[in-house]
């Protein structure tokens, strides 16, 4: 990409304020599922510690059972339940359903692919991962 | 940095009925010798229905005649004056000041579009894709020959895509795609959109031909439903949804 072609870039890309929630719904898509890599990477490293034995797997888990521990878990719960349930409703928009029908559209032209089911699939994804979020705070504080 | 140059005190020439004013910021680059952009303010009478391309144009009438701006018809039918206005891709001949609620306009050239001059971007790539997706109907009896050789169409058959058909290649939907914003090789929007219309028509029979033209990896599969293009739309398309349905017929979801 050169400076001629004046892209938006990354901060174009990823600025969720200009077109609604679907727009914040795909860059809370992205990060999530950068997010879940960075645990996944960090997960087989963590299970990998099982090579060095009880004390070493015991040493590491200790990590989990912190504060920190905890509420890095929570936000990844957080970001489990979101990708999963928007991706459950962006791979249905995918095949074409639930995005409306094509018709003569009429001013202002409300958009029939940003309905009402997609809108009500994004903050179902964000409450659900609230909920989650929370139950797991309760679970792991409360202890 | 941006250079701000204000001529704010200037008086117009013509006389002006209205008591409200705007600030108007233009951006102003000329790659030929400009290392960045610049805005330049300038103080522009307006009415309820004065669009920000008619202000545009009593900037170039009054204050500097040397602002470059592409536009033609000012009724939202050639899709010459998109550009960024307050932050969105917008036509600024269909987009009136008094609806942007803001007492200052800035106006920008579209991203994702080479810069010609200040809010003039090239075409060039725009209708390129539009044309890589062969967009005229494909059929081996396109040539009319007898009075009896009609193509006919139901209403619903037309319904398909009508929608599809109002684009104006304006490139707003290109502007604000997030994957043409760091992706130089995605076909965009317009081009997908334009390739369901042609897809969904009932005389067309080219569909597997359109389908392999975007099914590589910079072409469909780039596209994650964000939906902005739809949002900016100013003529109703809704590429969002023809692209959806485009990917449909590749996953099997439809045939």
């Amino acid at each position: 990409m050169t400076k001629d072609e004046h892209k938006a870039g990354i901060g174009g890309m990823a600025n969720p304020t200009r077109y609604g929630i679907e727009r914040v719904a795909y860059w809370l898509m992205r990060l999530t599922g950068l997010g879940l890599l960075a645990y996944f990477v960090a997960h087989i490293y963590e299970t990998s510690n099982i090579l060095r034995g009880q004390v070493g797997w015991d040493e590491f888990l200790a990590l989990t059972q912190t504060t920190e521990g905890h509420i890095f878990l929570a936000l990844v719960i957080a970001m489990c339940v979101f990708h999963t349930v928007n991706g459950v409703r962006v791979m249905l928009g995918h095949g074409g359903i639930g995005v409306g029908t094509p018709a003569r559209p009429d001013y202002p032209y409300d958009p029939a692919s940003q309905n009402y089911r997609h809108k009500i699939g994004i903050y179902s994804a964000i409450l659900l991962a609230a909920i989650a979020t929370m139950y797991g705070l309760a679970v792991m504080f409360g202890e | 940095m941006a250079q701000v140059s204000s001529i704010a005190n200037e008086q117009t020439s013509t006389p002006v009925s209205s008591s409200k004013s705007v600030m108007l910021r233009i951006s102003r680059y000329n790659p030929e010798h400009d290392d960045s952009s610049k805005f330049m303010e300038f103080n522009v009478p307006y009415e309820k229905w004065t669009t920000v391309l008619e202000a545009i144009l009593e900037v170039k009438k009054h204050f500097d005649h040397s602002v470059a701006v592409r536009y033609s018809c000012r009724q939202a039918t050639c899709g010459s004056c998109g550009m960024m206005i307050n932050g969105k891709p917008r036509l600024a001949c269909f987009t009136k000041i008094s609806e942007l609620d803001s007492d200052v306009v800035t106006v920008e050239p579209m991203n994702n579009f080479p810069i010609i001059r200040d809010l003039a971007v090239k075409f060039e790539r725009l209708f390129d894709t539009h044309q890589k997706i062969k967009p005229y109907l494909i059929r081996d009896d396109t040539e009319l020959e007898t009075d009896e050789r009609e193509f006919l169409q139901s209403p619903k058959e037309l319904e398909q895509y009508i929608q599809f058909a109002n684009c104006i290649k304006c490139g707003l939907c290109n502007s604000a795609c997030p994957t043409m914003a760091t992706d130089s090789s995605f076909v965009g929007p317009q081009a997908l959109a334009q390739a369901y219309r042609y897809v969904a028509d009932s005389r067309d029979k080219g569909k597997d031909s359109r389908l392999k033209i975007i099914d590589e990896s910079h072409g469909i599969w780039r596209c994650h439903f964000a939906g902005s293009c739809s949002q900016v739309c100013p003529k109703g398309v809704d590429p969002a949804m023809g692209i959806q349905f485009l990917r449909g017929y590749l996953l099997g979801f439809r045939s």
